[in-house]
């Protein structure tokens, strides 16, 4: 029997919708968009409505959806694009960015940009008072995520964003978690760059879309035969561009309705976690209605991890691309966490499909893994 | 790129494709464009000994717009003076071919045509038939 | 009755086989998982995938599956692989060469990398479309880097004599860089024999999906590059960015097939590319433009003098196939490959890419065949320089009347 899937931060399986959408493009309509012919042409309309259906969901206009190859590149683009097309000054990015936008935050670092890192409180929130510190140096580029990728913990990225763009700095927002999870508006959020993945919203791998305020001059990272407006050189990849479409659309169209249901599940699932002595990480914030990172004191997260996928649920103790190390997350230390309870994390991330029963029965399966361990435990000592 | 349905009826039909021989009584002959430029419009012209356009010819290299100005031209000089000739613009060739503002440079070149076919016919005839052929400019 | 639009533009992008499709679709449903996911068998299983396809696509090319890195396709390759050498190796020199007729996305690149203070020497191609080793060896400096050179190229079809110019390369210490995302399933790639440093790879053009690539980095010697996409520390460090399954694992089967395959398929294909030539050559003023013996099978790329570039696409448009002229927003370029050969405008305009590959079939060739030499007639009967033509006018020495 397939395990339970409870890792839907790491990447979601396909709705069956966006595969049934995807399908025709792999065989009968295979053309290049930048081909002339029929065949050409009907890809290129193929894109031109993804590109419509990413702008909608998203509250930005088509002309604003530059499609990527995933969400990495999307923040690549974003942040060396961007510092491209920008005198060096002061970049600052929160301490808890994913590596995708911290690293190549470090990359300009070495090209005479300043780098500064945004401190996040205990509960995982930047605070006002920490950007405006930082945008006491003069500052190009401001990133800050919409939704932590390890805890769930959801940014106030409008407020921030107006704090920035005050001392005139460019704000970019990675929010491959957040959609499809809670709702993601560009026009609301009102940041002038926004990174968005298929995969983590039940659409395909190999596609994302970096969302830009047309204002703003990115320079390409790849470059070539100049599609998506020299923006990014590349063919399209059309079926892909086709699932991200549908499953933008999808997801809007869930969104309210699987929040609620959600956070129905995760309030069943922490009060559970509590009962059994887990640290909830983040819990005083607002956070992600399908994400609990979670310690238990004393209990190494991979093991604790391990010893759930003998019993059959598929869960994490971080971001899958950091997994199968054992330093505790840069997320965790950041928010003040020590590094032996660090360690002790697991990420337990639902799905629109996860039931009130998964997570009654990994509730009584983790129960009976715990006095296993900490019977271990007591022996050992 | 989409032609509109009457591009392509001409192009598809073009009507009057050919050539006069050019000693014939009465023949002009206005040849514009370059092959550098992607257009080259021949456009002769038959008048009778009373002024009438009796009939045209065109060939053209040049794509389907071009090939559709000059067909169209074929059609709608017939029957007129070589005055009234000269007053078909290109605007309503565009316009009644609708090509879009890539291809205005078609009609322009249709009209051109028209223009050094008469001034063929005036250099082989003088001044004879026609009067006044700046009138419109 | 063959079925209209009849698509010979294997070379723009090829169907993906459905022994291909059949290969990924479980990727896309369940086995989805992030092959990144070390903690469980979702991830395990995509990673084994991904693992198994890295052979696939090394084997066609006798490479090492270490020697493969995923990329999002033959443009990210081609950039990954030039700036990242450039960047890396600038310490050594700042001076790069490729050929002029290079796909864009390596040309864009050198630019790209003049901007940032690299000196590039764009080599002109020999008529035939093929490099001069005498040019090419000349133009490699004490402080060249890398050299960037197609196997095959995307419109003519001519072949490179790569093994030669790697030999030249590894000789004077320059790096050298092969786009053979036009190559793969059409000539042989013997990558421990041949001296090649880097080499882009693209899975759509060889009935494999869009979106997905391969970069090949020789480990022995050992290349560096700087990587260009950073993040989660994928692919060795060189390219980040989670691992698109579906789409290796369909690069992988059509690697493997075009490695079954390639050699019958490619007598098949050039006996449809030789009955296509042999109907053709009967038009008059029909050019062949590039080599014909150094030639892949799949392609014939011809010019029709005396008609004009646009309205011969309109003509044919029952067939899907490429023309020389590039659209541009308002005005139509014509094709910098037939230019670099030494080929005027008009024939360059006048030019029609036909690209064979696995779906064609005999009765589509004649139906080309047959479209094809009516409606040259046709325009050449609506064309006065056909007429200017046959009357025996040099037309060079015409003073036209230009507009």
């Amino acid at each position: 029997m397939s395990p339970v899937y409870f890792d839907h931060n790491a990447t979601t399986p396909l709705d069956e919708r966006v595969l049934a959408a995807m399908l025709p493009y792999f065989r009968e309509h295979f053309g290049n968009p930048s081909s002339r012919h029929e065949y050409g042409r009907e890809a290129r309309r193929a894109v031109d409505g993804a590109r419509e259906q990413v702008a909608d969901a998203l509250g930005a206009h088509p002309s604003q959806v530059i499609f990527t190859s995933g969400g990495s590149e999307a923040n690549n683009l974003a942040i060396k694009g961007a510092a491209a097309g920008l005198t060096p000054s002061q970049l600052a990015i929160s301490a808890i960015e994913h590596p995708c936008v911290a690293k190549p935050a470090q990359e300009l670092a070495a090209q005479g940009w300043k780098l500064a890192k945004i401190g996040v409180n205990t509960a995982g929130r930047i605070e006002g008072d920490a950007l405006e510190q930082a945008l006491r140096q003069p500052t190009g580029l401001v990133s800050v995520m919409l939704a932590n990728n390890e805890t769930g913990v959801i940014q106030d990225v409008a407020t921030l964003a107006e704090t920035a763009r005050k001392h005139g700095a460019l704000v970019h927002s990675d929010a491959v978690q957040a959609l499809g999870k809670v709702s993601v508006d560009f026009s609301v959020l009102n940041v002038d760059l926004l990174s968005v993945s298929a995969h983590k919203a039940y659409g395909p791998k190999g596609i994302g879309a970096l969302i830009a305020n047309k204002a703003v001059e990115i320079k390409p990272l790849i470059v070539g035969a100049g599609h998506e407006k020299g923006l990014r050189a590349g063919t399209e990849n059309v079926p892909a561009i086709v699932g991200f479409g549908i499953a933008c659309e999808l997801a809007v169209r869930r969104v309210s309705e699987l929040q609620g249901r959600l956070r129905g599940l995760q309030g069943e699932l922490e009060r559970g976690l509590h009962g059994m002595g887990a640290v909830i990480f983040g819990a005083a914030a607002e956070r992600l209605p399908n994400t609990s990172f979670f310690g238990f004191p004393g209990i190494e997260g991979e093991t604790l991890v391990m010893a759930l996928d003998n019993a059959g649920f598929a869960v994490a103790s971080g971001a899958a691309c950091s997994s199968g190390s054992t330093q505790a997350s840069a997320t965790l230390l950041a928010m003040g966490v020590d590094n032996e309870l660090g360690r002790a994390a697991v990420r337990v991330s639902l799905g629109k499909d996860t039931t009130g029963e998964q997570v009654r029965e990994f509730l009584g399966a983790l129960q009976g893994e715990l006095k296993r361990m900490r019977g271990l435990a007591a022996m050992a000592a | 790129m989409s032609y509109s349905t009457k591009v392509l009826d001409h192009y598809e039909n073009p009507r009057n494709v050919g050539s006069f021989a050019q000693d014939e009584e009465g023949i002009a002959t206005g040849m514009v464009g370059a092959p550098a430029c992607g257009d080259v419009m021949k456009l002769q012209l038959k008048v009778n000994k009373d002024g009438i356009i009796e009939d045209a010819k065109f060939k053209t290299y040049g794509c389907g717009s071009a090939i559709a100005s000059s067909s169209l031209v074929t059609e709608w000089v017939k029957g007129k003076t070589l005055d009234q000739a000269l007053d078909i613009k290109n605007t309503h060739i565009a316009e009644e071919l609708a090509l879009p503002p890539v291809k205005i440079h078609c009609s322009v070149l249709a009209e051109d045509a028209i223009k050094a076919a008469v001034a063929d016919y005036k250099s082989k005839h003088g001044t004879t038939v026609e009067t006044n052929m700046c009138s419109s400019h | 009755m063959v079925k209209t639009p009849v698509y010979l533009d294997y070379s723009a992008t090829t169907p993906v086989d459905p022994r291909v499709a059949d290969k990924m679709i479980p990727y896309l449903v369940e086995k989805f998982g992030n092959p990144a996911s070390r903690s469980h068998p979702f991830g395990w299983e995509a990673e084994k995938a991904v693992e198994e396809a890295r052979e696939q696509v090394a084997a066609l090319v006798n490479a090492d599956p270490k020697e493969i890195v995923w990329t999002s396709g033959a443009t990210e390759s081609n950039n990954l692989a030039i700036k990242g050498a450039a960047h890396f190796y600038s310490g050594k020199g700042k001076h790069l060469v490729t050929v002029m007729t290079e796909h864009k996305a390596v040309l864009d690149t050198m630019r790209h990398l003049e901007g940032e203070g690299f000196e590039v020497t764009y080599l002109d191609p020999e008529p035939s479309g093929l490099v001069d080793l005498e040019k090419f060896k000349a133009a490699l400096r004490p402080d060249t880097i890398l050299a960037s050179v197609m196997l095959v190229n995307n419109e003519i079809g001519v072949i490179q004599d790569i093994a030669t110019l790697g030999e030249v390369c590894r000789g004077k210490g320059v790096l050298f860089h092969v786009d053979a995302a036009q190559a793969t399933g059409k000539v042989e790639i013997d990558l421990a024999k041949l001296k090649v440093d880097l080499m882009s790879f693209s899975a759509h053009k060889t009935y494999g999906p869009k979106g997905i690539g391969a970069l090949y980095v020789r480990r022995k010697p050992r290349v560096r590059l700087e990587a260009q996409m950073h993040g989660g520390g994928h692919e060795r460090g060189l390219r980040s960015g989670t691992l698109a399954t579906h789409q290796i694992v369909g690069m992988g089967e059509a690697f493997r097939i075009a490695k079954e395959e390639m050699a019958t398929e490619n007598e098949r294909i050039r006996a449809l590319r030789d009955r296509l030539y042999k109907g053709l050559s009967q038009i008059e003023e029909a050019h062949l433009n590039g080599d014909m013996e150094w030639r892949v099978p799949h392609n014939l790329n011809l010019s029709f003098n005396f008609v004009e570039g646009e309205s011969l696409i309109m003509a044919v448009r029952d067939l899907a196939v490429s023309s020389g002229s590039a659209c541009t927003s308002a005005s139509l370029e014509p094709s910098y490959v037939l230019r670099a050969l030494g080929r005027s405008d008009e024939l360059a305009h006048s030019s029609i890419r036909f690209t064979i590959g696995r779906f064609t079939t005999e009765e589509e060739v004649d139906f080309a065949i047959d479209l094809v030499t009516r409606n040259i007639g046709r325009l050449r009967e609506m064309s006065p320089l056909w007429d200017m033509f046959k009357e025996g006018i040099d037309l060079s020495t015409v003073k036209w009347a230009s507009h």
